[in-house]
């Protein structure tokens, strides 16, 4: 099943084409990383399957009801590329105001900070924090309310390799318990972590396939050759 | 409307004011200050300060509210948070109501105090009811943060939203008949003050003070209730849930 269906859309922002004409789905209990240059259209993209994004034209389907629902609103997290949390709060103040804004139960607060390692750091105020502290004290406020589609903007931008790869397997373990996941990423060798890879230029689609088989399109072994092979030749 | 969200947020909002002593200090020690001012400049005129000194503590909460709303606001917009929260099942009203809420606590506080130290400490005459004062501060209050968070969405810089306050707020002082009684105005002066908010909530103050008519309190304080929900509607249309 497609947690993700989108059909011709088209985005327009401040007068430039940012998406012409993009289709592409995401199947639901996978992750599926977002790459592309910067100013390819991955933030435009994601707000677009949030439904936060004005649309000139086209579908976007999310779980089954158009993005931007009021029936997703507690369905689907999303984590924008900047931080945004209350920076005069405590970490944990932060994330009890949008568990109680989404319903959900107190005991999701110790969780999701255990899950982004931050549990020794609730007490913190967010403006205390360092960059990538803030940056996952936002993610963290994403997870609550156990989304069925999380849309993660970069979340492991400023983190150092070890964190990277706690954050990774935690994306892992959300998946395999069913949960969507569309993750936008500068790294390659997080895109091998992903089931399949969307890449981006220009607001059009360059490849939508496995890391595998990107590999055996491009004939090259590194993921990072690979997409500078593919973004040379198109 | 769902309850839950009003209360969580109208306690999020008093949080991040706890989170901020100086603010705080500010809110509650600068208008006793300002009004202690007030009665030693009129030290000479003591029916001056009767006359501008009681409505006085009404108006500092309009005053302090709409800068503080406005800010808060354009800090939700610039920072995220008003994004985040228009992508869960938040209701526009619910938020605002949230607010509304929470700093109409800080205006029966900051009113409370204010009132305490015109009334009690410096002789300030009040013929009528305090209760009444404060009651209209609250409205006062409200309807400052109304029509902040109303003008935050026409900033884009906190430089910019402060710049509101002499813009929007400073005429409506000129004009409400605190400082020259609206009789005395030029025609064209006094209607337009007649479609200001803040001249019924110096009237009500005025009439409240002075001991006047309960239905004349009571009108005014609906004529400010009734901008007050103009402006939330007005603010609520400006919380885009989608954005270009």
């Amino acid at each position: 099943m497609a947690a993700v269906r989108i059909e011709h859309l088209h985005v327009v922002r401040g007068g430039n084409v940012v998406l012409p004409d993009i289709s592409l789905t995401v199947e639901s209990g996978t992750v599926t990383g977002l790459l592309g240059p910067s100013g390819s259209g991955k933030t435009t993209l994601m707000r677009a399957i949030v439904g936060v994004q004005v649309v000139a034209g086209g579908r976007v389907e999310v779980l089954g009801r158009p993005a931007g629902s009021r029936e997703l609103r507690d369905r689907v997290g999303y984590l924008t590329q900047a931080p945004s949390v209350y920076a005069d709060l405590s970490i944990r103040e932060n994330l009890s105001y949008f568990a109680d804004v989404l319903g959900a139960a107190n005991g999701t607060v110790e969780q999701v900070l255990e899950t982004v390692g931050l549990a020794d750091h609730g007490g913190r105020v967010v403006r205390s924090l360092s960059g990538g502290q803030l940056s996952r004290a936002s993610l963290a406020c994403a997870l609550l309310g156990e989304p069925e589609l999380l849309v993660l903007d970069e979340p492991t931008v400023g983190l150092d390799p070890l964190l990277r790869r706690d954050l990774w397997d935690a994306f892992r373990r959300l998946a395999a318990d069913g949960v969507t996941l569309l993750v936008s990423s500068h790294v390659m060798d997080e895109a091998d972590r992903c089931d399949r890879l969307l890449l981006l230029r220009a607001g059009a689609l360059l490849a939508d396939e496995t890391p595998g088989e990107l590999r055996a399109r491009t004939g090259r072994d590194d993921l990072d050759e690979a997409f500078l092979a593919l973004v040379d030749t198109t | 409307m769902s309850f839950r969200v009003t209360r969580a947020t109208a306690l999020r909002v008093l949080r991040q004011l706890r989170r901020d002593p100086r603010t705080l200090g500010l809110l509650f020690v600068v208008p006793p200050l300002l009004i202690t001012l007030f009665r030693y400049v009129f030290d000479g005129q003591p029916q001056t300060f009767d006359r501008v000194g009681g409505p006085m503590v009404g108006i500092f909460p309009f005053m302090m509210m709409f800068v503080i709303t406005s800010i808060a606001m354009l800090r939700e917009r610039t920072t995220g948070t008003l994004e985040r929260l228009m992508t869960l099942p938040v209701g526009k009203l619910d938020l605002l109501a949230g607010y509304a809420a929470a700093f109409a606590l800080v205006a029966v506080v900051q009113a409370s105090l204010t009132s305490l130290v015109a009334f009690g400490l410096l002789g300030l005459d009040v013929q009528g009811a305090v209760w009444q004062v404060i009651a209209l501060a609250v409205c006062n209050a409200v309807l400052g943060m109304s029509l902040g968070l109303f003008v935050s969405a026409f900033a884009r810089t906190e430089f910019q939203a402060v710049q509101f306050l002499p813009a929007i707020v400073f005429p409506q002082l000129l004009l409400c008949g605190l400082l020259v009684p609206r009789e005395r105005m030029l025609d064209v002066l006094r209607w337009i003050s007649d479609a200001m908010p803040l001249t019924w909530a110096f009237d009500g103050l005025k009439t409240a003070v002075a001991g006047g008519s309960g239905g004349v309190v009571l009108r005014d304080a609906l004529i400010v209730a009734g901008v007050t929900c103009v402006s939330l509607a007005l603010g609520a249309t400006t919380l885009r849930r989608r954005t270009g």
